[in-house]
């Protein structure tokens, strides 16, 4: 029985950068190593621009479907200057941050999450901030091919075709993934709320 | 587009809040979260979402939070003052206070981030364009890790207010900025403190697009005399709660070997 009070959230604001911003941090494996996959997307707002303040944060399951417990990376950009490099080794810590570029683009190198139980559909689970959003939004990123999965899954079952689309990525010949993030609009992504 | 004059502005809110009330009034829940609609906060009116956020359980990876030691942050991080070669100009002060969850419980071991402008009120972002001087001996940035009591402790200067150009001549208290992971992913929450009695809080869209003032309390700090260390710092305390329960609370998370 939950007692106390939530402290609010507010919004990230546009300089964010500078206190959130970890060295290489949308890199939970290094690029273009054999099982990386690359997760790109853009973040949009009512008119369909991007938002070029917006914060992407994933975490997720590592390739087998369990719960990484590596340390999460914390380098932080060079130009702080005086703080020691971290990094607890390669151990997959499944959290990744970006933020988004001039275009509106999130980007992620990253392995596709494996299922957490037989027939369970894996799914990124994602948070995303911005400028001029007032609070944190939860989402989910979906992989595109378990489809007897998709079908049986308790959020999108619950969903319309459309709607469920907003949480499904596609993915390329490459076998990379693609998934904008529609804050408003008609292709306004389902955002989450918690029981 | 013309901008909205402070009045304007203030209207707006006053209207809004004044609805609020009266929906209180008749039997509508207390918020405790922000109006992610909240038209006074111009840049917010493209970048909410209009549906309905779609309740769900939360499921496996969602059940967890990235993990974080005592050793994943140096204790350098969590003074501000003491980034540079000199001293930053402005009032010293130590920020402290306990992460809790819904149930009270401490959380233990996560990472706490905080930013903020310098005692002009000027941000060291490049895109700060606000003519205020930039202190060499400043970042503005900093880190630390809840220890075993949920606590989290830094040092610094009282960040100055700014101008920004919401409306015009529109001026944000003085602020914090901190980010914080709970034990679940569903916890995770960036959200920003104020300092007491601060006089631009009426003015403010972003600090009122909170809509109920027993919410709007939570986020302002209060002082501390036991905090302060003769000639040399104020102190002020700022407690903060997640959202929810723990998936456990038994389960040292990252607990150092």
């Amino acid at each position: 029985m939950t007692t106390l009070p939530p402290t609010p959230g507010q919004t990230v604001g546009p300089f964010f950068h500078y206190g959130l911003e970890i060295e290489r941090g949308n890199e939970l494996v290094p690029p273009h190593t054999p099982d990386a996959v690359l997760l790109t997307g853009r973040v949009l707002d009512g008119n369909g621009d991007p938002l070029q303040d917006a914060l992407v944060e994933i975490w997720q399951a590592d390739a087998a479907g369990n719960v990484p417990r590596g340390r999460a990376m914390l380098r932080r950009p060079s130009y702080i200057g005086t703080h020691p490099v971290r990094r607890e080794g390669t151990e997959f810590t499944g959290f990744g941050r970006s933020a988004t570029t001039a275009e509106g683009e999130y980007s992620f190198w990253t392995v596709n999450p494996g299922a957490a139980a037989d027939g369970s559909a894996p799914f990124f689970a994602v948070a995303v901030f911005a400028r001029g959003l007032m609070n944190k939004l939860h989402t989910r990123i979906y992989l595109p091919e378990a489809s007897d999965a998709l079908a049986a899954d308790a959020l999108l079952s619950s969903l319309s075709g459309e709607e469920r689309g907003s949480l499904v990525a596609s993915r390329d010949e490459r076998g990379n993934l693609h998934h904008d993030i529609h804050l408003q609009g008609e292709k306004e992504t389902i955002f989450l709320a918690f029981n | 587009m013309s901008l909205s004059s402070q009045q304007e502005i203030t209207d707006e809110i006053r209207a809004r809040h004044a609805e609020y009330k009266a929906a209180v009034a008749a039997g509508a829940p207390e918020q405790t979260q922000p109006d992610i609609g909240f038209a006074p906060y111009r840049s917010s009116i493209l970048r909410h979402p209009t549906k309905n956020l779609k309740l769900v359980d939360p499921e496996t990876i969602e059940l967890f939070s990235p993990t974080y030691g005592q050793r994943d942050v140096a204790d350098v991080e969590s003074d501000l003052t003491i980034q540079h070669a000199g001293e930053p100009l402005g009032e010293r002060m130590v920020i402290t206070g306990r992460i809790l969850d819904g149930d009270g419980r401490p959380v233990r071991n996560q990472l706490v981030e905080v930013w903020q402008a310098n005692a002009a009120g000027r941000y060291i972002h490049q895109r700060d364009q606000h003519p205020a001087p930039l202190d060499p001996n400043f970042t503005g940035a900093g880190r630390c890790i809840t220890n075993d009591a949920g606590e989290y402790r830094f040092t610094t200067i009282k960040p100055g207010a700014y101008p920004w150009k919401n409306h015009h001549n529109a001026w944000r208290p003085a602020h914090i900025h901190f980010s914080i992971f709970g034990s679940a992913f569903t916890q995770r929450i960036v959200t920003q403190m104020y300092f007491p009695g601060d006089p631009l809080f009426p003015l403010d869209p972003i600090y009122n697009s909170i809509q109920d003032q027993k919410a709007r309390d939570r986020l302002v700090a209060t002082y501390d005399h036991d905090l302060t260390s003769p000639e040399w710092s104020l102190g002020y305390r700022w407690d903060i709660v997640l959202t929810g329960t723990q998936r456990t609370w038994s389960e040292p998370e990252g607990a150092e070997q």
